[in-house]
């Protein structure tokens, strides 16, 4: 079956179907070259990238917990040195859309990263201002609704790439943080980010994890994602790339439906790391057998009673 | 699938069928699966990442060494003991379920030694129960327990190797004391062992190390480490390694001793 009817284009990006694959679960994609068709997905948002190189946190880093996971890697990366020399010419090839996350711990190292990163083979920045890993930075932008503006103001005046603000789920008001980057310009939001969690070893009773809290994902945040996607969806009009738990097409299509123009797989590519290809062939069998021309119809389409 | 560019498929992902499932003592399995194209594929010290696909809430796999692979008849097997509730369930899988198997994944031992030395302690003797096979009778190997009740394993090794060592904790089979109590003793008596390869708790596989070292034998190491994609992009299982940080589910699970034990 061909792809046509999951043709998607998000802030400029042409996407062969708004498939993407989710920051630090995905590698730089080639990882996955025996299972996925790379140039098939939307993107692969590739792993968190810093200014310098970071060795991640010690101790434990991943733990199962029921229908999810918990993680603190911590931003373990060689860097934006290496990744532009190194990294990027050898994914270069496959053909995908290049979408590189990156965290700073200052603004001005994010608008530094999105300068260094303006380069062919880049289709996109994702800007990390959720990390609930790493001690310094991260959280801060990610929560507060200024300063998470400032990052895309800052990163937006370096790049002409598009920029997507990737949110975090730990705010009071997610609706509050995405208008706040869209006004500083964001090209895109994607959302949700992990939920901070934690697991205790009751034999020990010490935290499973090395960094004592991580975060939550997999198929138990969904329906957070779910809400928060559908929320903020009301409440913008730059294009929304909805995560959080999907692990079949079926849940993809719940995401469009809450108003997500496209979608990224996390977690299950863990499970099963053909996942990806699963869920667009997936889409296409549904849009075909409901008649629906292209995946844009779906978007936003959920019926609220009483609502117009 | 196709894969672009003629990329060559070096992993696959496929539903296995179980072929047999064997309790070899207690709360120690045996599971034959039939993944010809893992199969085929697998190298000693290689794991494949297990997904159980009977019940959903099994988010990530289960990473086991490969026990043995039979590339003629497309079976592979795995020993493994029961911790928790993934190989509670793998354990009840019954002949004709099926399993999905990931793999063959890492890098494993080098098999090129004319005399090699597999010392093993609990459940890592079940990847060199696949080196001993793959090594076609020229090893010898030093087995390590708790007490004469977990040596099932000699049985297994028997026809794989040339000699058997064995240690107990509590001395009820062959030496008392820990693989390290008689390593020094039988590397004195054999002099000619060009490698040594160890899997184990990491404790042993540090001490067995040390002696390598001491007797100049190069000595490979398997590692364990939690992960989740077992495929190289996660960096759940990172580590400290001489040449900085390495990925114990790609660059691993075997390191030589002097890497990552320094």
């Amino acid at each position: 079956m061909s792809d046509e009817r999951l043709h998607t284009e998000i802030a400029g990006i042409k996407m062969q179907t708004p498939v993407l694959t989710a920051s630090g679960t995905f590698g730089f994609g080639e990882e996955f070259k025996d299972f996925v068709d790379l140039a098939r997905l939307g993107g692969v948002m590739v792993k968190g990238t810093t200014r310098q190189p970071r060795r991640g946190n010690d101790g434990v880093r991943i733990t199962e917990t029921p229908m999810g996971m918990l993680n603190c890697i911590g931003l373990e990366n060689p860097g934006v040195d290496v990744f532009l020399k190194e990294t990027l010419p050898r994914i270069k090839p496959y053909g995908m859309n290049v979408i590189v996350n990156i965290s700073g711990s200052t603004v001005e190292e994010y608008g530094e990263l999105a300068g260094m990163l303006d380069v062919d083979g880049v289709a996109a920045i994702e800007l990390n201002v959720s990390c609930p890993n790493v001690k310094e930075g991260g959280i801060v932008f990610g929560t507060d609704p200024k300063a998470a503006a400032a990052v895309v103001r800052v990163a937006k005046a370096q790049t002409k790439k598009p920029v997507i603000l990737k949110l975090s789920p730990n705010v009071t008001d997610i609706v509050t943080m995405a208008k706040a980057v869209e006004d500083a310009g964001a090209d895109a939001i994607s959302l949700i980010n992990t939920l901070m969690g934690m697991e205790i070893d009751i034999h020990t009773h010490r935290p499973t994890l090395g960094n004592i809290t991580g975060g939550l994902s997999g198929p138990c945040v969904k329906p957070v994602a779910v809400r928060m996607v559908w929320q903020v969806a009301q409440a913008v009009h730059v294009p929304i790339i909805g995560m959080g738990g999907i692990t079949c097409w079926q849940d993809a299509v719940e995401f469009f439906l809450a108003g997500a123009s496209a979608v990224a797989v996390g977690t299950a590519n863990f499970t099963d790391p053909a996942v990806t290809m699963k869920i667009c062939d997936g889409l296409n069998q549904y849009l075909e057998d409901q008649n629906i021309g292209h995946i844009s119809e779906l978007v936003g389409k959920v019926e609220i009673e009483g609502r117009a | 699938m196709i894969l672009p560019n003629n990329v060559k498929q070096e992993k696959y992902s496929i539903e296995a069928e179980v072929t047999e499932q064997q309790e070899l003592a207690e709360n120690v399995f045996y599971l034959q699966v039939h993944a010809p194209e893992i199969a085929r594929l697998a190298k000693p010290g290689q794991f494949v990442q297990i997904r159980l696909l009977q019940d959903a809430s099994f988010v990530l796999r289960r990473p086991v060494g490969v026990a043995e692979a039979d590339p003629v008849k497309g079976n592979m097997a795995f020993i493994y003991r029961l911790v928790g509730r993934g190989t509670q369930a793998l354990a009840e899988l019954m002949p004709g379920e099926t399993v999905g198997v990931l793999g063959p994944l890492g890098h494993g031992f080098t098999t090129s030694f004319a005399h090699p030395l597999l010392v093993g302690g609990g459940m890592g003797l079940s990847p060199l129960l696949y080196y001993a096979a793959a090594t076609q009778g020229r090893g010898d190997v030093l087995i390590g327990g708790k007490n004469a009740g977990e040596l099932f394993w000699t049985g297994l090794y028997e026809n794989l190797v040339h000699q058997m060592f064995i240690t107990t904790d509590d001395g009820s089979l062959g030496t008392k004391g820990f693989t390290t109590t008689l390593l020094p003793k039988i590397l004195e008596e054999e002099t000619d062992y060009d490698g040594i390869v160890v899997c184990g708790p990491e404790i042993m596989m540090r001490g067995v190390a040390k002696i390598a070292a001491e007797h100049h034998i190069p000595c490979e190491v398997s590692l364990e480490k939690r992960m989740a994609c077992g495929l190289g992009a996660c960096l759940s299982c990172s580590i400290d390694t001489v040449h900085g940080r390495r990925k114990v589910c790609k660059d691993g699970p075997v390191f030589r001793a002097e890497e990552v034990f320094a």
